[in-house]
């Protein structure tokens, strides 16, 4: 007797894993609010395009945190880089065109993750999480040596940045042109990731994340595989971070700190990491509470964000997205059983 | 000249001693640890301030107070993540410094709590060949106490063979009849105790305010790191030899001391993954 031929394409498994990738209607809408933003609230666009920013940020992150799963907490180490790049280069007269800087502001951070990945990736645990700290501590003690360059403790400021091409200037204090810019440079990269994530290279990084030593045995360079994710995702720290220092025009040793580190981690944490919107959803709740809470009630603030970390901790690690996963799921569930 | 460093590691080993053992014996990253130093300095100088305690009995307080605080913490909240990720820890205890950090804000005040010496500590001492500052030769004879009683209890007494025992191999040593969860909740909270202690004793130097319980965690963890999980005499070494580099680095090379630390930090840890004393872990 042979068995019954089944047609695998159409088994639903195979429809759902190659239907995985497929862009879905709901993904234009966080595109539409950006964009609608920019005409409902013009005067709060400086606000936006530091929100922008931040979910760039975070979406670097989350490719090295949430994908590839390597706990770092010193992911500032390349925003730092990236807008220390633009900075000095535009500070010496050097090259001040934006869309180039941003290329440069990557390539310098993918080579420093790429190097620093090289040799810390060996380790894993506590003392990889000791190494990336150091890293970024050691980066950060270096820009404030080095003053005749970086402008030591203040920084630079008063970059002078190019009109964007050729054509729009970037104003301080009515920051259209940077928040358009800002949010075509976050799409653009956003499609590179989710190509990523989405592509066999993608998958075999959350393998990695998931299991390690399977990876291993079905022969998957595990080590090139994570060395390579450190260096795109740092090299998308480094974008996010000269784009930070052309639309603020300015530069400061508190882009390299571990404030900004663990500030871009409680947001990735907080939307839901290993998630492509996680980085959205969480940099629009943190940004929100910050600007509007952190100005009046400063300590309640922290006491609050202290409890929010430790209650997801506990009780909610997929964070917000994860929840709003959850109660989909519970009110799927009574269907599926009846 | 090099006391003052040797004093500077007595108190980064006092506070880190507990962190080591935490690590080391629970796999627990706790980034919270500094907060439990600052809690403790500020328990001890408000004792100090408010009750008029003395400096030795003060100190006393301050540990029995956070070694409590830290033994219902441990029971209410850290179990639930000995089996967590990492990153599930790392968030958990930040969000617990911070909750610190604010509450002691709101209760104390975010300004500097000065720490007044008794008039015995302050001053100078002689030494036979040099005159030398009382508090430095207080906390090195304070700090070589603590860690001949922390030797003997560790490779002396059945507790600390019970310890070593869990940081060895932990399904091992439970399968032995160790009552693991007391051992972590007692252990844990003498650790955090000595950090309040180290809160204290350091206060007058590395100074008490809010920002304590962030400011020096780099420190400690690289203490702790270089030093090796769960040892002991490891991180006595490794907090010597920290505190003496960063206090002659700061004297000499004022500007590029601490870059020197991180990249030493940096090489060590490379070198030997598991601290300059630790064993290789399985």
């Amino acid at each position: 007797m042979t068995p019954p031929a089944v047609d695998w394409i159409d088994h639903p498994a195979a429809v759902a894993l190659a239907g995985r990738h497929r862009v879905r209607a709901w993904e234009v809408i966080p595109w539409l609010l950006a964009l609608g933003f920019y005409f409902a609230f013009p005067k709060y666009l400086g606000f936006g395009t530091e929100l922008l920013i931040t979910i760039l940020f975070a979406l670097s992150l989350d490719l090295v945190l949430g994908y590839a799963g390597i706990v770092t907490l010193g992911q500032a180490a390349f925003f730092g880089a990236g807008a220390y790049t633009v900075g000095m280069l535009a500070k010496r007269g050097i090259w001040n065109e934006p869309i180039t800087g941003l290329i440069l502001a990557a390539a310098v951070a993918a080579a420093i993750g790429l190097g620093s990945g090289l040799v810390l990736l060996r380790t894993g645990g506590l003392t990889l999480l000791m190494l990336t700290l150091c890293t970024m501590a050691l980066l950060e003690e270096a820009a404030n040596l080095a003053h005749d360059y970086t402008g030591g403790f203040d920084g630079l400021d008063s970059l002078p940045i190019a009109p964007l091409l050729g054509r729009f200037e970037f104003n301080p204090l009515y920051p259209t042109t940077q928040y358009l810019y800002v949010l075509a440079v976050l799409f653009v990269c956003f499609v590179f990731v989710r190509t990523l994530v989405y592509s066999p290279f993608g998958q075999s990084l959350t393998g990695i994340r998931e299991n390690t030593l399977r990876m291993h045995a079905v022969g998957a360079p595990v080590r090139w595989r994570l060395v390579l994710a450190y260096a795109l995702s740092a090299a998308i720290a480094g974008v996010a971070g000269g784009i930070w220092a052309q639309a603020n025009a300015y530069v400061n040793l508190g882009t390299l700190g571990l404030d900004r580190a663990a500030t871009v981690l409680i947001i990735l944490v907080l939307g839901g990491y290993g998630r492509l919107y996680g980085a959205f959803v969480g940099a629009v709740a943190y940004m929100a509470l910050a600007h509007f809470l952190s100005k009046i009630y400063p300590t309640a603030w922290q006491l609050g964000l202290g409890l929010l970390l430790v209650v997801i901790a506990l009780f909610a690690r997929n964070g917000i997205l994860g929840l709003t996963e959850a109660a989909a799921r519970w009110r799927r569930a009574p269907r599926a059983i009846s | 000249m090099l006391l003052g460093g040797v004093a500077a590691g007595m108190v980064l080993f006092i506070v880190s001693v507990g962190l080591s053992v935490t690590m080391g014996l629970m796999g627990f990253v706790n980034l919270a640890h500094g907060g439990f130093a600052m809690l403790g300095g500020y328990a001890i100088a408000l004792a100090m301030r408010q009750w008029g305690l003395g400096f030795v009995p003060a100190l006393g307080f301050g540990f029995v107070v956070i070694a409590v605080l830290s033994a219902v913490l441990e029971r209410l909240l850290y179990s639930r993540l000995y089996r967590a990720t990492e990153l599930d820890q790392v968030l958990f205890s930040i969000g617990l410094v911070f909750m610190m950090i604010a509450s002691v804000t709101v209760l104390v005040g975010p300004e500097n709590q000065p720490l007044a010496l008794p008039s015995y500590l302050r001053g100078q001492i002689n030494l036979g060949i040099t005159q030398y500052r009382t508090y430095s030769v207080f906390l090195i004879v304070v700090g070589i106490l603590i860690i001949i009683g922390l030797w003997l209890t560790f490779e002396r007494t059945r507790a600390g063979a019970q310890i070593r025992a869990a940081v060895d191999n932990r399904r091992m040593a439970e399968s032995l009849g160790i009552n693991i969860g007391r051992l972590f909740t007692v252990t844990f909270a003498f650790g955090s105790g000595m950090a309040a202690l180290g809160g204290g004793l350091g206060a007058e130097f590395l100074g008490l305010d809010p920002q304590y319980a962030l400011k020096y965690l780099v420190y400690f963890l690289i203490v702790v790191a270089v030093g090796g999980l769960g040892r002991v005499t490891g991180v006595f070494y490794a907090a010597l030899l920290i505190g003496v580099l960063d206090f002659a680095l700061k004297k000499y090379v004022p500007s590029g001391g601490t870059a020197f630390i991180y990249a030493l930090t940096i090489l060590l840890l490379l070198w030997r993954p598991q601290g300059l004393f630790g064993t290789k872990s399985t």
